[in-house]
Protein backbone atom coordinates (compact mmCIF):
# COMPACT_ATOMS: atom_id res chain seq x y z
CA UNK A 1 0.00 0.00 0.00
CA UNK A 2 1.48 3.45 -0.59
CA UNK A 3 2.10 5.21 2.25
CA UNK A 4 3.14 8.59 0.31
CA UNK A 5 -0.86 8.84 -0.66
CA UNK A 6 -2.48 12.14 0.40
CA UNK A 7 -6.37 12.00 1.55
CA UNK A 8 -8.50 13.27 -1.05
CA UNK A 9 -11.62 12.83 1.17
CA UNK A 10 -12.62 12.64 5.05
CA UNK A 11 -14.11 13.62 7.66
CA UNK A 12 -14.62 17.46 8.09
CA UNK A 13 -13.72 19.33 10.95
CA UNK A 14 -16.55 20.51 11.64
CA UNK A 15 -18.71 17.26 12.07
CA UNK A 16 -17.81 15.82 15.30
CA UNK A 17 -16.00 12.27 15.20
CA UNK A 18 -19.19 10.55 16.35
CA UNK A 19 -21.83 7.61 15.49
CA UNK A 20 -24.44 9.38 14.10
CA UNK A 21 -27.77 7.47 15.52
CA UNK A 22 -29.80 8.15 11.97
CA UNK A 23 -30.99 4.58 10.56
CA UNK A 24 -28.89 2.90 8.03
CA UNK A 25 -29.06 4.86 4.44
CA UNK A 26 -30.87 7.85 5.95
CA UNK A 27 -29.72 11.14 3.81
CA UNK A 28 -29.60 12.85 6.88
CA UNK A 29 -25.99 11.71 7.10
CA UNK A 30 -24.76 13.11 4.07
CA UNK A 31 -26.39 16.37 4.25
CA UNK A 32 -24.89 16.77 7.64
CA UNK A 33 -21.50 16.36 6.24
CA UNK A 34 -21.96 18.75 3.29
CA UNK A 35 -23.09 21.91 5.97
CA UNK A 36 -19.97 20.66 7.38
CA UNK A 37 -17.76 20.47 4.58
CA UNK A 38 -18.85 23.92 3.70
CA UNK A 39 -18.71 25.64 7.05
CA UNK A 40 -14.50 23.90 6.88
CA UNK A 41 -14.13 25.56 3.63
CA UNK A 42 -15.17 28.78 4.43
CA UNK A 43 -13.14 28.83 7.59
CA UNK A 44 -15.96 30.48 9.72
CA UNK A 45 -15.93 27.24 12.64
CA UNK A 46 -15.33 29.67 15.37
CA UNK A 47 -18.30 32.33 14.77
CA UNK A 48 -20.64 29.99 13.35
CA UNK A 49 -24.03 29.07 15.91
CA UNK A 50 -26.36 26.12 14.06
CA UNK A 51 -29.67 25.94 15.29
CA UNK A 52 -31.59 21.87 15.45
CA UNK A 53 -35.07 21.06 14.70
CA UNK A 54 -36.93 18.89 16.64
CA UNK A 55 -37.30 15.79 14.67
CA UNK A 56 -34.80 13.06 14.24
CA UNK A 57 -32.04 16.19 13.40
CA UNK A 58 -33.31 17.05 17.22
CA UNK A 59 -29.56 15.92 18.33
CA UNK A 60 -27.71 17.27 15.22
CA UNK A 61 -25.81 19.47 18.20
CA UNK A 62 -24.06 16.61 19.08
CA UNK A 63 -22.91 15.66 15.48
CA UNK A 64 -21.84 19.41 14.45
CA UNK A 65 -18.32 20.68 15.79
CA UNK A 66 -19.53 24.23 16.24
CA UNK A 67 -21.45 25.95 18.74
CA UNK A 68 -25.62 24.52 18.78
CA UNK A 69 -28.88 25.87 19.95
CA UNK A 70 -31.86 23.75 20.24
CA UNK A 71 -35.24 25.08 19.13
CA UNK A 72 -39.02 24.77 20.00
CA UNK A 73 -40.95 23.02 17.79
CA UNK A 74 -40.58 24.83 13.79
CA UNK A 75 -39.34 28.26 15.97
CA UNK A 76 -35.82 27.68 14.35
CA UNK A 77 -35.50 30.73 12.59
CA UNK A 78 -37.09 33.15 15.21
CA UNK A 79 -33.95 31.79 17.31
CA UNK A 80 -31.70 32.16 14.40
CA UNK A 81 -32.72 35.70 14.06
CA UNK A 82 -32.40 36.14 17.61
CA UNK A 83 -29.19 34.84 17.61
CA UNK A 84 -27.88 36.75 14.19
CA UNK A 85 -29.25 40.55 15.49
CA UNK A 86 -26.92 39.87 18.76
CA UNK A 87 -24.25 38.54 16.86
CA UNK A 88 -24.53 40.20 13.66
CA UNK A 89 -20.67 38.94 12.46
CA UNK A 90 -22.08 35.11 13.56
CA UNK A 91 -22.83 32.34 10.75
CA UNK A 92 -25.92 31.32 11.88
CA UNK A 93 -27.94 28.55 10.31
CA UNK A 94 -31.28 26.06 11.16
CA UNK A 95 -31.51 22.68 10.01
CA UNK A 96 -35.11 21.37 9.97
CA UNK A 97 -37.24 18.50 8.46
CA UNK A 98 -40.58 19.40 6.54
CA UNK A 99 -42.47 18.24 9.84
CA UNK A 100 -40.54 20.99 11.41
CA UNK A 101 -40.69 23.79 9.09
CA UNK A 102 -43.47 23.24 6.58
CA UNK A 103 -46.02 22.28 9.55
CA UNK A 104 -46.01 23.69 12.93
CA UNK A 105 -42.87 26.22 11.69
CA UNK A 106 -44.55 27.74 8.95
CA UNK A 107 -45.23 30.90 10.06
CA UNK A 108 -41.63 31.42 11.36
CA UNK A 109 -40.23 30.08 8.51
CA UNK A 110 -42.41 32.81 5.85
CA UNK A 111 -41.53 35.50 8.40
CA UNK A 112 -37.87 34.95 8.47
CA UNK A 113 -37.84 34.97 4.87
CA UNK A 114 -39.99 37.64 4.43
CA UNK A 115 -37.79 39.72 6.84
CA UNK A 116 -34.71 39.17 5.33
CA UNK A 117 -33.02 37.84 7.59
CA UNK A 118 -29.23 36.98 7.39
CA UNK A 119 -29.39 33.33 8.51
CA UNK A 120 -29.45 30.36 6.23
CA UNK A 121 -31.99 27.54 6.92
CA UNK A 122 -31.22 24.32 5.44
CA UNK A 123 -34.74 22.25 4.70
CA UNK A 124 -34.73 18.48 4.64
CA UNK A 125 -37.95 16.91 2.93
CA UNK A 126 -38.46 13.44 3.06
CA UNK A 127 -42.20 14.07 2.31
CA UNK A 128 -43.19 12.19 5.78
CA UNK A 129 -42.42 12.33 9.27
CA UNK A 130 -39.97 10.45 10.34
CA UNK A 131 -38.62 10.16 14.34
CA UNK A 132 -42.56 10.32 15.61
CA UNK A 133 -43.35 6.79 13.25
CA UNK A 134 -43.93 7.70 9.43
CA UNK A 135 -47.30 10.50 10.01
CA UNK A 136 -48.09 12.31 6.97
CA UNK A 137 -46.68 15.38 6.12
CA UNK A 138 -47.65 18.89 4.55
CA UNK A 139 -45.04 17.35 2.07
CA UNK A 140 -46.31 14.04 1.75
CA UNK A 141 -47.19 13.20 -2.00
CA UNK A 142 -50.58 12.63 -3.22
CA UNK A 143 -51.47 9.34 -2.82
CA UNK A 144 -48.22 8.46 -0.68
CA UNK A 145 -49.34 6.03 1.85
CA UNK A 146 -48.39 6.80 5.47
CA UNK A 147 -49.60 5.75 9.25
CA UNK A 148 -51.68 8.49 9.07
CA UNK A 149 -52.93 8.21 5.49
CA UNK A 150 -53.11 4.60 5.34
CA UNK A 151 -55.08 4.67 2.18
CA UNK A 152 -52.68 6.99 0.16
CA UNK A 153 -52.33 11.17 0.38
CA UNK A 154 -56.51 12.28 -0.73
CA UNK A 155 -55.93 15.85 -1.98
CA UNK A 156 -59.41 16.11 -1.37
CA UNK A 157 -59.40 16.24 2.30
CA UNK A 158 -55.75 16.03 2.83
CA UNK A 159 -54.71 18.64 -0.06
CA UNK A 160 -52.24 18.88 -1.75
CA UNK A 161 -47.59 18.98 -1.09
CA UNK A 162 -46.87 22.25 0.03
CA UNK A 163 -43.69 23.50 -2.08
CA UNK A 164 -42.01 25.59 0.32
CA UNK A 165 -39.13 27.10 -1.82
CA UNK A 166 -41.85 28.22 -4.36
CA UNK A 167 -44.35 29.80 -1.63
CA UNK A 168 -41.37 31.40 -0.16
CA UNK A 169 -40.42 32.64 -4.09
CA UNK A 170 -43.78 34.47 -4.06
CA UNK A 171 -42.02 37.37 -1.18
CA UNK A 172 -39.66 40.08 -1.86
CA UNK A 173 -37.23 39.08 1.13
CA UNK A 174 -34.89 36.12 0.74
CA UNK A 175 -31.81 36.33 -1.39
CA UNK A 176 -31.52 32.76 -1.72
CA UNK A 177 -33.71 29.85 -2.13
CA UNK A 178 -32.68 26.77 -4.27
CA UNK A 179 -33.83 22.85 -4.62
CA UNK A 180 -31.52 20.31 -4.34
CA UNK A 181 -31.20 16.59 -4.38
CA UNK A 182 -28.89 13.60 -2.63
CA UNK A 183 -29.83 10.72 -4.64
CA UNK A 184 -27.02 10.51 -6.63
CA UNK A 185 -22.89 11.23 -6.50
CA UNK A 186 -23.82 13.76 -9.09
CA UNK A 187 -26.68 15.40 -7.11
CA UNK A 188 -25.08 15.34 -4.02
CA UNK A 189 -22.12 17.36 -5.46
CA UNK A 190 -24.81 19.87 -6.58
CA UNK A 191 -26.23 19.84 -3.55
CA UNK A 192 -23.11 20.99 -1.87
CA UNK A 193 -22.39 23.70 -4.65
CA UNK A 194 -26.16 25.30 -3.50
CA UNK A 195 -25.44 24.61 0.54
CA UNK A 196 -22.08 26.54 -0.17
CA UNK A 197 -23.53 29.37 -2.22
CA UNK A 198 -26.21 29.59 0.69
CA UNK A 199 -23.42 30.38 3.33
CA UNK A 200 -21.65 32.77 1.00
CA UNK A 201 -24.86 34.54 0.91
CA UNK A 202 -25.46 34.87 4.29
CA UNK A 203 -21.52 35.87 5.19
CA UNK A 204 -21.40 38.61 2.00
CA UNK A 205 -24.78 40.01 4.20
CA UNK A 206 -26.78 39.77 1.17
CA UNK A 207 -29.67 38.33 3.37
CA UNK A 208 -31.83 35.06 3.55
CA UNK A 209 -30.54 31.85 1.80
CA UNK A 210 -32.51 28.25 2.29
CA UNK A 211 -31.84 25.46 0.38
CA UNK A 212 -34.30 22.76 0.22
CA UNK A 213 -32.84 19.00 0.11
CA UNK A 214 -35.28 16.39 -1.23
CA UNK A 215 -34.15 13.44 1.43
CA UNK A 216 -35.05 9.70 1.94
CA UNK A 217 -36.76 7.90 4.78
CA UNK A 218 -36.20 4.51 3.87
CA UNK A 219 -37.57 3.13 7.63
CA UNK A 220 -40.47 4.57 7.02
CA UNK A 221 -41.38 4.43 3.01
CA UNK A 222 -40.59 0.64 3.80
CA UNK A 223 -37.68 0.12 1.15
CA UNK A 224 -34.18 -0.53 1.44
CA UNK A 225 -31.85 3.03 1.53
CA UNK A 226 -31.41 2.09 -2.55
CA UNK A 227 -34.99 2.01 -3.28
CA UNK A 228 -35.53 5.00 -1.15
CA UNK A 229 -33.35 6.93 -3.68
CA UNK A 230 -34.85 5.54 -6.76
CA UNK A 231 -38.34 6.26 -5.55
CA UNK A 232 -37.15 9.91 -4.44
CA UNK A 233 -35.74 10.43 -7.90
CA UNK A 234 -38.83 8.84 -9.59
CA UNK A 235 -41.68 9.94 -7.41
CA UNK A 236 -40.59 13.16 -5.82
CA UNK A 237 -38.54 15.02 -8.45
CA UNK A 238 -41.67 15.30 -10.71
CA UNK A 239 -43.05 16.76 -7.83
CA UNK A 240 -40.55 19.04 -6.54
CA UNK A 241 -38.43 20.60 -9.15
CA UNK A 242 -34.76 20.78 -8.98
CA UNK A 243 -32.84 24.00 -9.08
CA UNK A 244 -32.40 27.36 -8.02
CA UNK A 245 -35.46 29.72 -7.66
CA UNK A 246 -33.69 32.90 -6.17
CA UNK A 247 -30.74 34.17 -6.34
CA UNK A 248 -29.01 37.78 -5.57
CA UNK A 249 -28.63 37.86 -9.58
CA UNK A 250 -31.90 36.91 -10.36
CA UNK A 251 -33.45 39.50 -7.27
CA UNK A 252 -34.89 42.29 -9.47
CA UNK A 253 -37.39 39.57 -10.70
CA UNK A 254 -38.90 37.43 -8.07
CA UNK A 255 -41.74 35.62 -9.78
CA UNK A 256 -39.49 34.95 -13.02
CA UNK A 257 -38.32 31.58 -12.36
CA UNK B 1 -2.79 4.01 -6.72
CA UNK B 2 -6.28 5.26 -5.75
CA UNK B 3 -7.26 3.45 -2.09
CA UNK B 4 -10.31 4.16 0.17
CA UNK B 5 -10.06 3.10 3.54
CA UNK B 6 -13.14 1.76 5.57
CA UNK B 7 -14.07 2.11 9.06
CA UNK B 8 -16.27 -0.87 9.41
CA UNK B 9 -17.08 -0.44 12.94
CA UNK B 10 -19.35 2.87 12.05
CA UNK B 11 -20.43 1.32 9.06
CA UNK B 12 -24.50 0.23 8.93
CA UNK B 13 -24.55 -1.71 5.70
CA UNK B 14 -26.78 0.75 4.09
CA UNK B 15 -25.52 -0.27 0.72
CA UNK B 16 -25.51 3.24 -0.78
CA UNK B 17 -21.61 2.90 -1.74
CA UNK B 18 -22.25 -0.10 -3.34
CA UNK B 19 -24.56 1.08 -5.73
CA UNK B 20 -22.56 4.18 -6.38
CA UNK B 21 -19.27 2.65 -6.94
CA UNK B 22 -18.43 2.65 -10.89
CA UNK B 23 -16.19 0.23 -10.75
CA UNK B 24 -18.45 -2.60 -9.09
CA UNK B 25 -15.74 -3.77 -6.46
CA UNK B 26 -17.85 -2.97 -3.40
CA UNK B 27 -19.79 -5.82 -1.54
CA UNK B 28 -20.94 -6.31 1.81
CA UNK B 29 -18.75 -8.52 4.24
CA UNK B 30 -19.80 -12.26 5.22
CA UNK B 31 -19.03 -10.98 9.01
CA UNK B 32 -20.35 -8.46 11.07
CA UNK B 33 -18.66 -5.78 13.12
CA UNK B 34 -19.74 -4.89 16.68
CA UNK B 35 -23.23 -3.08 16.10
CA UNK B 36 -24.25 -6.41 14.22
CA UNK B 37 -24.17 -4.80 10.72
CA UNK B 38 -22.38 -6.25 8.04
CA UNK B 39 -20.24 -3.91 6.89
CA UNK B 40 -18.91 -3.01 3.22
CA UNK B 41 -15.76 -4.09 2.32
CA UNK B 42 -13.39 -3.88 -1.13
CA UNK B 43 -13.42 -6.58 -3.37
CA UNK B 44 -10.33 -5.41 -5.65
CA UNK B 45 -8.47 -2.36 -4.43
CA UNK B 46 -6.49 -2.23 -7.35
CA UNK B 47 -9.05 -1.18 -9.38
CA UNK B 48 -10.17 1.80 -7.49
CA UNK B 49 -10.02 4.87 -9.23
CA UNK B 50 -10.91 7.33 -6.34
CA UNK B 51 -14.06 9.06 -7.55
CA UNK B 52 -14.70 9.32 -3.74
CA UNK B 53 -18.52 8.51 -5.13
CA UNK B 54 -18.66 6.27 -2.53
CA UNK B 55 -17.47 8.32 0.15
CA UNK B 56 -20.09 11.12 -1.14
CA UNK B 57 -22.89 8.66 -0.90
CA UNK B 58 -22.11 7.42 2.39
CA UNK B 59 -24.58 8.80 5.27
CA UNK B 60 -22.07 7.95 8.09
CA UNK B 61 -18.38 9.01 6.87
CA UNK B 62 -17.01 5.59 7.17
CA UNK B 63 -14.95 5.84 3.82
CA UNK B 64 -11.85 7.81 3.80
CA UNK B 65 -10.13 8.02 0.10
CA UNK B 66 -6.33 8.68 -0.72
CA UNK B 67 -4.85 8.97 -3.69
Amino acid sequence: MDKTATQVFGRPQSLQDRVLHYCPGCTHGIVHRLVAETIDELGVREKTVGISPVGCAVTAYNYFNCDMQQAAHGRAPAVATAIKRVLPDGVVFTYQGDGDLASIGMAEIVHAANRNEKVTVIFINNAIYGMTGGQMAPTTLPGQKTTTSPYGRDVNTMGYPIKVVELLNTLTGPAYLARVSVHDPKNVQKAKEAVRKAFEIQVAGKGFSLVEVLSTCPTNWGMSPVEALKWLEANMIPQYPLGVLRSPESKEAPNDI
Amino acid sequence: MARVDFNVERCKGCELCISACPKKIIRLSEGFNSKGYRPAEVIDQAQCIGCAFCARMCPDVVIEVYK
